[in-house]
């Protein structure tokens, strides 16, 4: 399992278009993803658990991933935070 | 073979464009079912037949617009695959509730997750999610619904509900052909705000005309299907005339409101919504009366909380530059309200729990709106009017909250405007019958005229067949107009009028004469009102 942490540099926080570059992105992958927030969490590959997350700037994501390509799963993920959010 | 109908002008000019066919909201089926199976059938076949619109409105989209308006759709795409959606509807017709009762406790129960989050934006995409439930429900019924309206359009419809009206996407309506309707009811009144061109009381329209072109002229109140190119021409012709008429209006942009005796009269813009205000500025209104809060609740789908309140009321006052913006507290009732509100139905609504009875029953919240006006009042030139008023002891209740609220606001350390103008609508034959003990209480009254006509003419505004009984002069209203203006004067206090008599040219000097101080009007009247109160002399 791979963990990492991520905080929010967009003051947009994670919108509704993002959201769905991220989660079309965590489908392409088989290892299981989850996202959580000050104690709530979602599943990466689900616009909606997403969305209610309710993420804004400042706040710290932290990932899990779970899985035979969590690796590759890993860079694409933390790229893609870093390009949108 | 081109086809005329006649109906009554509203607002507007002249338009010539596509009709699109809007279906009146229809009733869903409530009723539990027996075939499971049959209906989870029914559920992914409409699944999939919108994910194949949504994908050819995709592409459509970023064709036409990119990459940016585009991908929305794709988001909703992704709301249909998201596993926990579907698993809600698909429990749901397992419990045996009916595929509609399905979308639509899923749509509530997933828009009240994203309400909850605390987050505005995510706050707005509950408009999202209503977006792919109806596309869903418009699939098994069978009907595009308005939301799917592509180009520029004059609606053509039997009659429009308020809630219909505000899904409408407001740059696209370009007209407003109505079967039914009168001059008062809420879609005229929103056209009217936004200068749409539109005629109702046209008898029999067709839904086959969906799509063909026509003739839209609220000048002659006609409605022309497919037009000749005669008729195309003859109406172009007679679009310039009335462009003509408007530059000759344009001059009096930044000249003063004043009869040619010198008696100088407040013109202000009657104003729906926050989106209104660049329009109405347009016009050059001398304020803003009549803010009409309600429709910040209208479009919500929980109640929305202090600070969204606030930064609408603060947003507004921002956009108004300066100028004075009366915020008219919450005027909701049983035939104007959102589902969240849980209003019982009532057989009288227009006598019932509404408006300024419902805040005092519903005290924290009145107390939440009030907080948020005082606050935004700090950002510009706040007045605040209640509605529904008609004895002394209701006003005093109500001035008791609104000081208890300043009370509250001052403990908590929280700026906010002290000082604001405080006012009523008078708009019962009993506030105005009283107006002479409620004029002390306060800075300011507001004659509400349609509902003034209505409560004592004792004669419904939105029932047409009522109409050969409707005398929009008549004089007991009139009356009633001029003894709450005397009323109020003797206690120093200003009037204004408010509603569509306001905006009638033909009673424009007998208001003057009674003394009116303020006419609020809607924003594509001020400058032809302007026009007429400069035409008129007092003194003769």
């Amino acid at each position: 399992m791979i963990q990492f942490t991520y905080k929010i540099k967009d003051p947009a926080g994670i919108h509704a278009r993002p959201a769905g570059i991220l989660v079309k992105l965590a489908n392409g992958f088989k290892s299981t993803i989850t996202v959580s927030k000050a104690g709530k969490s979602g599943d990466l590959k689900r616009i909606f658990s997403i969305m209610a997350l309710g993420a804004k700037q400042g706040e710290q994501l932290d990932i899990h991933i779970e899985g035979e390509d969590e690796n590759q799963a890993k860079e694409a993920i933390l790229k893609c935070l870093q390009d949108n959010f | 073979m081109s086809k005329i109908l006649t109906g009554i002008g509203i607002c507007g000019d002249l338009v010539i464009a596509p009709l699109f066919y809007c279906e009146q909201e229809i009733s869903l089926p409530t009723e539990n079912i027996t075939d499971i199976n049959s209906e989870l059938t029914r559920l992914n076949q409409t699944i999939s037949l919108a994910k194949q619109e949504l994908s050819d409105l995709y592409e459509k989209t970023l064709k036409q617009y990119g990459q940016e308006k585009a991908s929305i759709f794709e988001v909703h795409q992704m709301m249909l695959d998201d596993p926990d959606f579907y698993e809600s509807i698909k429990n749901f017709i397992e419990n045996k509730e009916n595929i509609f009762q399905a979308i639509q406790k899923t749509a509530h129960n997933f828009a009240k997750m994203l309400a909850d989050t605390d987050d505005p934006y995510m706050q707005a995409r509950v408009a999202d999610i209503k977006d792919i439930c109806k596309r869903l429900i418009s699939i098994l019924l069978g009907t595009k619904s308005n939301y799917m309206m592509e180009q520029p359009s004059i609606i053509l419809a039997k009659d429009l509900t308020p809630s219909q009206v505000v899904t409408f996407d407001e740059s696209k309506i370009l007209g407003f052909a109505l079967q039914e309707g009168s001059a008062n009811s809420h879609a005229s009144i929103l056209a009217k705000a936004n200068s749409i061109t539109t005629v109702i009381n046209l008898k029999e329209i067709d839904k086959n005309w969906n799509g063909k072109t026509a003739i839209l002229n609220a000048h002659t109140g006609t409605l022309i299907i497919d037009p000749s190119p005669e008729q195309i021409n003859q109406a172009k012709k007679d679009l310039e005339i009335i462009k003509n008429q408007k530059i000759a209006l344009e001059k009096l942009k930044g000249t003063k409101t004043s009869t040619k005796d010198g008696k100088t009269i407040k013109l202000y813009a009657n104003k729906n919504d926050i989106e209104d205000i660049d329009k109405a500025l347009n016009q050059d209104p001398e304020g803003f009366s009549l803010f009409r809060t309600e429709f910040t609740y209208l479009k919500a789908s929980a109640y929305p909380t202090e600070e969204t309140l606030f930064n609408v009321y603060k947003e507004t006052l921002i956009k108004a530059k300066g100028k004075e913006v009366v915020f008219r507290t919450l005027d909701i009732g049983a035939d104007k309200t959102a589902p969240y509100f849980n209003l019982p139905k009532e057989e009288n609504p227009a006598l019932g729990l509404r408006a300024i009875r419902l805040c005092l029953t519903r005290q924290e919240l009145f107390k939440t709106q009030l907080r948020a006006i005082l606050r935004a009042g700090a950002f510009g030139n706040a007045l605040i009017m209640f509605p529904m008023i008609i004895s002394v002891k209701e006003l005093d209740n109500t001035l008791t909250i609104l000081n208890e609220v300043k009370q509250e606001l001052k403990t908590q350390a929280i700026s906010f405007k002290e000082d604001l103008q405080v006012g009523i609508m008078i708009e019962t034959p009993a506030a105005a019958l009283i107006s002479e003990d409620l004029a002390p209480k306060v800075d300011f009254f507001s004659i509400g005229t349609n509902d003034l006509t209505q409560y004592t003419c004792a004669l419904d505004r939105q029932n047409r067949e009522l109409l050969p009984f409707l005398d929009t002069h008549h004089k007991a209203v009139l009356k009633l107009i001029e003894m709450t203006v005397q009323n109020a004067h003797k206690y120093n206090k200003w009037v204004g009028i408010c509603g569509e008599l306001a905006s009638d040219m033909t009673l424009t000097e007998t208001f003057l004469r009674f003394g009116v101080d303020e006419l609020s009007v809607t924003p594509p009247n001020i400058l032809p009102i302007r026009q007429k109160i400069q035409s008129l002399d007092l003194s003769k």
